[in-house]
């Protein structure tokens, strides 16, 4: 019987440090000036002890870094070995394979110092605007084409910028300003997240974070083994064809649940891209990472306790670990996809907790114009470059339909019509939720969304495409039908490719319907008022009520004219 | 009903008129404070859902008996309530329709396309206020710049309009897109509506809320049509039923932004009196900064369900233009429905003293935001309630007296805590009840400093020599540990805490804020367009606030809500009266280095939205006078009270708060105990009892 307030102290301690690092992220989100930093949350933020073994991990930011930011302090640590840092440096890299998978991803990480000894390293990520390269989109060959390479170094020693680097960058990149000014929110915020670890160590009289770090580790580690011991045993095959850009993609995993631990394999998975669609290693775990703990112990805080437990190999040469110098840039492509993967065995494992295959990789319209791409030197018409995050159907969930026009596995956010056309002359002539889009089921699919843009000075513009499930639909499960295919296309009807470059002449409308999310059951069984209920709001169709769900003539309502 | 006298003797009405009563109508009781020379009374009534100003009219008699005053007496009646918060959150609103730009009907249904909470395949989205069938397209559009794209088409909306009647719509609201910049298509459908339509309820975005990003806009817009029918219909009925009890006086309504206005303006914007409940305790809470001359405080209202922290520096609490109402999934930010009105930026989380504490697969303690409520409330309540609170934790920690609980209306139950406390955290962890409890308690306050540190952040601002100013029931039970945790080393406890808001109504200044978005950049910047625009702002809040001030000097602020090109937060900057580039800029920069420490060279400045609040001047209470010391007597009792921060027992003297007078002083550890709440003075804390009543803890730093 505990009769002393130490063991509540560190429980105390753990959820300061949980803060900590929620506010390091916070100064991070609200300083940043990419788009997919403050609007979608594309960042991370993380405590890590002396052993580089992650303590905790901000909420706010996106399942790319679970564990890749994790992985990278190893590489730092191994590169700038702890004796040798002093107070005021801080280490940078956006290498895909030793960061989190794209040049765009600036990982830095900075030594905490008290009273002269080093006691923590804090490390933060964040998706810088432009990187130089071809811009954006997967149409780059080689990692080469896809703009600055930094390998791991200095950012400031003891204090000291080092200026010769944000040279370079200034020198590399289409926006310097706002990558420098990038950069330097990812120095600050590790900088506040010190100074509260250093607050904390001070209330409670910590010499050093030992203790603490092997109590947060063990307790994760001890909960994440419960968790997987309430699974079945045993190894589970499954595999998912997604449309790739050269080339048809095989995404095949095999889970093992063994004792305490969760191993998944990639063996049998489709070869190298040609393009910028490839993902490394370190990106393919942290979404496989992602997947497992949504379903074994979503509860759980990203930790290396609880990271740990779940192991991720991949072969080399094949899309899900390739080597340098492959193009990555629309890594999160393939990435986003490997959920539904890890999904697939675990419905083998424990049918009744997964859901059915989402619209998963995001649709996210980047667009532009501007001298060269679109328009000979000298032209009037407005240059603009945009990234809009968009999103497809998710797919159905046990007991619940899927989300329409919402991202998952991704944690974004979208961008405000009227915010986008404020500062760019595209004009948006519909937003709307796409019906007959969701994949029937007893629970149906989400819906996903039809965009109408257009240039409003009549001038061409060109999109960056980078979009999935137009060829492969999101598949249903148990009985569940797959969601409707995706298209990208012109108003006056040509289909566009769904991957790469290509401009939208003058005049014309560009049409952007995103896929639905698979059905969940049979949809016989949906609850008639249900379907009711889809059709009297336009999101199924009568004909398609009829059709998918048997849903009789003389109990269907018209649903009122638009 | 419940009386009850608020010790106030030195404190005089504060304000030049001789009489006032203020009324907060709650979801559960309804308080009514009456101010005037004598003092303060107060009573305190269940409200009638069906009929609040029943509620009112009984509340207020009591308290007009109570303080021996007549109807006519009375100069001023100034209302709060959460009844639109209560019908956002029960969804008990008007049948509502949405009329917008063809293409956009899925706008307030798709959102921020977000999941808020990243690891829950289960997450469900708010349901829109209005279903998808009566939210209808018509063809027309403007561009961001104003230049018209496609004109209005008149015969869709007379169509649309024959639908809605069909339908039985109650209200309509109105949102194209750009409208912010130009609402001429607005006002036609608008006319065209009230004219096919004259029954119902008809609101316009540009009016609302004329600000650019259109789910924000829209949504505001709809939460303003669906509970107008309501709020309007009742204010009305309880301005007649205030006339008929020979209250002639005019009546003022407290808005989300803690400012009062008329019931014409509330009428037509009720969206804006959300939260204005909480908003008076933040209100009160600024007095009492007044009053102590403390220019940096927090204030920190616990109650049964959350607790809730809000900043304020030099006498004014922080104020926002955004704030999210319903919260449906543990208050996470992004579960609820944002609207763009001014209103008090607080963080509200769900840690109360009915919270219920429980064991996590970690092994860890975890507290809220699932709460007992009052009933069955906690489990030493007696009431059949089965699960372990904070308040049973209080109790065995020696916090709370069970027999004056309540003024002693209702005995608590010791044994039923400990029982509770030891079957959910005390035997799966092996500690003993004492440790259990006090596990829960430093969790529960953990948690708050937490939302405490992490608001702090996001607003720019540090807690640092702050004083912490406590009210609500379970807040001065918990406040100097919180205080402990946030480096405060000052608390104070106002009297009267439990009616705070009805209190701080009495004095929220009549004011009126407008806000209007136009893109601007400053390297490429027109004066005249900038100053036009907030010339026709003044114009908009002088006709508001001259309602409810005729003759009062006003005050006002300008506001710009700017950023770095690029950006996607703008910051709010106070700017001078004359629009000026430069000094705009100027402004910016240091509005910037204040929240982020440094700024960014060269980079552009551009300005999205701009607002003007106009008030009468704001009078503060004056500084309180100094006290003589006075010895304080002898403690009522003594009980053992177990100190979180050292994690041990302690003798602690208890004294009743109403034998305290002001000058006295007592050094920790102290309980002083009063009808709803109690004061925990732990060791390391001196108190001294204000002019006011307000007992203060100051923390004695160690030599």
């Amino acid at each position: 019987m505990t009769t002393t307030f130490d063991a509540v102290r560190h429980q105390v301690m753990w959820n300061r440090l949980l803060s900590v690092v929620e506010e390091q992220a916070q100064t991070l989100v609200r300083t940043a000036f990419s788009t997919s930093a403050r609007e979608a949350g594309d960042i991370s933020a993380g405590v890590f002890d002396l052993t580089g073994r992650m303590l905790a991990q901000a909420v706010t930011g996106t399942p790319g870094h679970v564990n890749s930011m994790a992985l990278s302090v190893a590489h730092f640590i191994k590169r700038f070995p702890l004796e040798t840092m002093r107070e005021g440096d801080v280490f940078i890299t956006n290498d895909p394979w030793k960061g989190t998978g794209h040049l765009n991803d600036f990982t830095v990480v900075s030594p905490a110092f008290r009273g002269g000894r080093l006691v923590a390293l804090f490390a933060s990520t964040s998706h810088v605007v432009d990187v130089g390269g071809l811009g954006q989109g997967p149409d780059a060959r080689q990692v080469y084409q896809e703009g600055l390479f930094v390998p791991l170094m200095p950012f400031a020693e003891a204090g000291r910028v080092n200026e010769w680097f944000l040279e370079m960058v200034r020198a590399n990149v289409r926006e310097p300003r706002m990558v420098v000014g990038d950069l330097y929110a990812l120095a600050a915020c590790n900088d506040t997240g010190s100074e509260r670890l250093l607050a904390m160590m001070e209330e409670y009289g910590l010499d050093d974070l030992a203790g603490l770090a092997d109590f947060i580790v063990d307790s994760s580690r001890r909960a994440m083994c419960d968790a997987i011991g309430a699974l079945p045993q045993g190894s589970w095959t499954h595999s998912m064809t997604i449309d790739g850009f050269d080339h048809e993609v095989e995404l095949v995993a095999r889970l093992t649940v063994g004792d305490g631990v969760i191993d998944i394999d990639f063996d049998g998975t489709s070869g190298l891209s040609d393009f910028g669609i490839n993902c490394p290693l370190c990106y393919t775990i942290a979404y496989t990472s992602f997947g497992v703990k949504c379903i074994v112990a979503p509860e759980l805080p990203n930790n290396a306790g609880a990271l740990e437990a779940i192991r991720v190999t991949a072969p080399e040469n094949c899309i899900l670990n390739p080597p340098h110098p492959c193009a990555v840039y629309a890594r999160s492509n393939i990435g986003h996809m490997l959920p539904d993967v890890v999904f697939g065995c675990l419905h083998q494992a424990v049918p009744h907790r997964v859901p059915a295959e989402g619209c998963s990789a995001l649709w996210t319209l980047r667009l532009g114009a501007g001298q060269g791409i679109t328009a000979r030197a000298g032209s009037q018409s407005t240059p603009f470059q945009i990234m809009s995050f968009h999103s497809g159907g998710a797919g159905a969930r046990p007991g619940l339909d899927g989300l329409s026009a919402t991202p998952f596995p991704s944690g974004v956010r979208n961008v405000p019509v009227e915010a986008t056309e404020a500062i760019t002359p595209l004009v948006f002539w519909k937003k709307e939720l796409r019906a007959d889009s969701g994949g029937p089921g007893r629970m149906r699919g989400g819906l996903g969304q039809t965009i109408e843009v257009e240039n409003r000075e009549g001038a061409p513009f060109g999109i960056y495409a980078t979009f999935e499930r137009t060829v492969h639909a999101a598949r249903g499960r148990g009985g569940g039908a797959p969601g409707a295919l995706g298209r990208l296309s012109l108003a006056s009807g040509r289909t566009l490719r769904n991957k790469g470059f290509q401009v939208i002449p003058q005049g014309e409308r560009l049409v952007v319907e995103m896929p639905g999310g698979g059905g969940l059951g049979d949809p016989a069984t949906r609850d008639p008022a249900a379907v009711e209920r889809d059709v009297r709001r336009g999101l199924v169709s009568a004909e398609a009520a009829r059709r998918d769900y048997g849903f009789g003539p003389g109990s269907s309502r018209t649903a009122p004219r638009r | 009903m419940m009386y009850q006298d608020i010790e106030n003797k030195q404190e005089k009405s504060i304000t030049g008129a001789p009489i006032r009563i203020g009324v907060d109508v709650g979801g559960t009781f309804t308080d009514v404070v009456i101010e005037h020379t004598g003092g303060r009374h107060s009573a305190k009534v269940p409200t009638t859902a069906d009929a609040p100003e029943t509620g009112v009219i009984e509340g207020i008699g009591a308290a007009l008996e109570r303080a021996d005053v007549v109807p006519e007496a009375v100069s001023l009646v100034i209302h709060g309530t959460t009844l639109a918060t209560n019908a956002l959150i029960e969804r008990k609103g008007a049948k509502t329709a949405l009329l917008t730009t063809e293409g956009f009907r899925d706008s307030i249904e798709m959102a921020y396309e977000h999941r808020f909470e990243q690891y829950d395949l289960y997450m469900e989205r708010p349901e829109p206020l209005v279903p998808r069938e009566r939210r209808l397209g018509v063809p027309e559009r403007l561009a961001a710049d104003g230049s018209l794209l496609m004109p209005l088409d008149e015969a869709a909306i007379t169509a649309h309009a024959a639908f809605f009647r069909q339908e039985g719509v109650e209200a309509v609201a109105v949102g194209f897109l750009h409208s912010y910049v130009d609402a001429s298509h607005e006002r036609r459908a608008g006319a065209i509506l009230k004219r096919e339509l004259p029954e119902a309820t008809i609101c316009l975005s540009s009016e609302v809320s004329p600000e650019i990003r259109e789910y924000d806009r829209l949504s505001t817009t709809v939460a303003n049509a669906y509970v107008r029918p309501l709020i309007a219909g009742y204010v009305g009925r309880l301005e007649a039923a205030l006339r008929e009890c020979g209250l002639a006086c005019p009546l003022l309504l407290t808005m989300s932004s803690g400012a009062v206005t008329t019931v014409e303006t509330a009428q037509r914007f009720p969206i804006r009196l959300v939260e204005s409940g909480p908003a008076g305790g933040a209100v009160l809470a600024r007095n009492v900064a007044a009053a102590h001359g403390l220019d940096k405080a927090l204030s920190f209202d616990m109650g049964g369900t959350t607790a809730k922290i809000c900043l304020i520096d030099d006498y004014r609490p922080q104020l926002s233009r955004t704030f999210e109402v319903a919260r449906q999934y543990r208050f996470l930010k992004g579960s609820g429905l944002p609207l763009r009105i001014p209103a008090i930026e607080m963080v509200e989380i769900g840690a109360g003293g009915g919270s219920m504490a429980r064991v996590d697969a970690l092994q860890r303690i975890a507290v809220g935001p699932d709460s007992a409520g009052a009933n069955p409330g906690p489990a030493c309540y007696g009431r059949g309630g089965g699960a372990a609170t904070v308040t049973d934790a209080d109790l065995i920690l020696g916090r709370i007296d069970p027999v004056r609980f309540a003024g002693g209306t209702m005995v608590l139950d010791g044994e039923a805590a400990r029982d509770v406390i030891r079957r959910d955290v005390g035997a799966p962890l092996g500690m003993t009840d004492e440790v259990a409890a006090a596990g829960v308690s430093e969790i529960v306050d953990e948690a708050m400093a937490n939302a405490a540190r992490v608001h702090a952040i996001e607003s720019g601002k540090p807690l640092a020599g702050r004083a912490l100013i406590a009210f609500g029931g379970a807040a001065p039970l918990h406040a100097a540990r919180l205080a402990g945790k946030l480096g405060i080393d000052r608390v104070v406890v106002p009297p009267g805490a439990g009616v705070g808001s009805a209190i701080g109504f009495l004095s929220a200044p009549i004011a009126y804020e407008v806000v209007q978005s136009r893109f601007v950049a400053l390297d490429n910047f027109a004066p005249v367009l900038v100053d036009t625009l907030f010339d026709e702002m003044r114009a908009e809040a002088e006709a508001v606030v001259r309602l409810g001030a005729p003759k009062s000097q006003l005050e006002e602020t300008r506001t710009g809500y700017m950023r770095y090109r690029g950006q996607g937060h703008e910051i709010a900057v106070e700017l001078p009266e004359c629009a000026d580039a430069e000094e705009y800029r100027r402004r910016f920069d240091d509005a910037y280095r204040r929240l982020y420490g440094r700024t960014i060279p060269a980079l552009e400045v551009e300005g999205m939205s701009w607002s003007l609040a106009l008030g009468a001047v704001d009078q503060l209470p004056a500084r309180l006078p100094a006290t003589p010391p006075a010895d304080a007597g002898l403690p009522s009792a003594r009980r053992m009270l177990y100190d979180t921060e050292v994690g041990g027992s302690v003798e602690a003297a208890v004294h009743a708060r109403a034998d305290l007078a002001p000058g006295m002083r007592l050094v920790g550890p102290v309980v002083v105990v009063e009808d709803e709440t109690a004061t925990v003075v732990p060791a390391g804390f001196d108190l001294t009892v204000a002019a006011s009543g307000a007992l203060v803890l100051t923390w004695k730093t160690p030599d």
